[in-house]
């Protein structure tokens, strides 16, 4: 198993489910997360409500410690660190996360994920499931869980699948 | 492949104390709604930069021919696209996006709210030059619940997404939680 070299300088690795199995780590990241972090994120996704970018709004009238990251710019980060790790022929099938906690500026974030299985639907595709958590410190603040094709070969390419072919 | 309400939350159903107005809106199909424009590649590439994503399907038009036949949206960017402009000409009043959810706070009396979870779910990929379509049903609203952050209610909005085309390009399930905070 190996992780991917994503970017348009560096190879392309993609990850064949041949190369996953139950109980497998995926890499580790971390990342410092600073208010421009949140306000970006929230911005990116067309957020404009105050508590992602208004820290007065946040703490008086949310009742929270300082703005916080919103739901669309996690759900970019799942993706980020799920297909960081398979590469681009692995397709996000389905996200599914529960926020416990939030994350302010000024905490690092931590994304541990594993694998819980990897299964072939009765069209061919390979899926593996995995359960990833976004820790800041020992607090868990997100948990998630996902479901992701990834080629069941070199030759195979999830993306190719449409209609019936293509059940996330 | 529809999602079903026990998939989505552990929220539990209840019309306990609900406004009979409320409970109207639980399995309708509401806010039949066009996006305020077509899908861009600025947003795809404003999203991967702000989690540096640096995946080659977004940054490199060769592997996005190969594999996708062309340039693709982030999958996790759906919600972006039917997120109204903040202003426009002729508006006299804040566009909300996923309205039900305000609506929710404004009939319930919540003036505070958050989202708790969110499932997506990912069909054919959005595409630059798309002009997506959405609807809205509310699932489900809880009774009344206390938690840090004060009393109120969880409810359970379902999002839909299809292209120009008419194909479903994703489903969305948020459970909102409206409260009001404690003294």
């Amino acid at each position: 198993m190996g992780t991917a070299t994503n970017g348009s300088s560096g190879a392309v690795r993609n990850l064949t489910a041949g190369e996953v199995k139950a109980g497998d780590p995926m890499p580790a990241y971390g990342y410092d997360v600073s208010a421009t972090t949140v306000i970006l994120g929230a911005l990116a996704s067309r957020d404009w409500r105050p508590m992602h970018h208004d820290r007065d709004f946040a703490i008086h009238r949310n009742g929270t410690r300082d703005i916080f990251m919103n739901t669309p710019n996690l759900a970019a980060w799942f993706e980020k660190y799920v297909t960081d790790w398979t590469g681009p022929k692995g397709r996000l099938a389905r996200l599914k996360f529960r926020m416990r906690d939030s994350v302010f500026p000024g905490e690092r974030m931590e994304f541990h994920g594993k694998v819980d299985g990897v299964e072939t639907d009765d069209t061919g595709c390979a899926f593996v499931r995995a359960t990833i958590a976004l820790k800041v410190g020992d607090r868990v603040c997100t948990e998630c869980s996902a479901r992701v094709a990834l080629p069941s070969s070199a030759d195979d390419n999830p993306w190719a699948r449409k209609g019936d072919r293509w059940k996330p | 492949m529809s999602v079903t309400q026990s998939e989505s939350s552990s929220s539990s159903s209840s019309s306990e104390g609900l406004p009979p107005e409320v409970e109207s809106w639980i399995g309708k199909v509401r806010y039949e709604e066009e996006t305020e424009f077509d899908v861009e590649r600025g947003y795809v590439w404003t999203t991967c930069a702000s989690v540096e994503n640096g995946n080659p399907l977004f940054w490199d038009d060769a592997v996005a021919r190969e594999l996708t036949g062309g340039p693709i949206a982030s999958p996790t960017m759906l919600s972006v696209w039917f997120r109204p402009h903040f202003w426009a000409p002729g508006r006299t009043k804040v566009a909300q996006p996923l309205q039900i959810h305000f609506d929710l706070k404004e009939t319930l009396g919540l003036p505070e709210a958050v989202m708790t979870d969110n499932e997506i779910i990912f069909y054919e990929p959005v595409r630059p030059g798309d002009r997506l379509k959405t609807s809205q049903i509310l699932h489900s609203v809880s009774g009344p619940k206390t938690t840090k952050l004060g009393t109120g209610r969880f409810w359970v909005i379902e999002v839909r997404y299809s292209n120009q085309k008419g194909e479903i390009v994703g489903k969305e399930m948020y459970t909102g939680f409206g409260y009001r905070r404690g003294a």
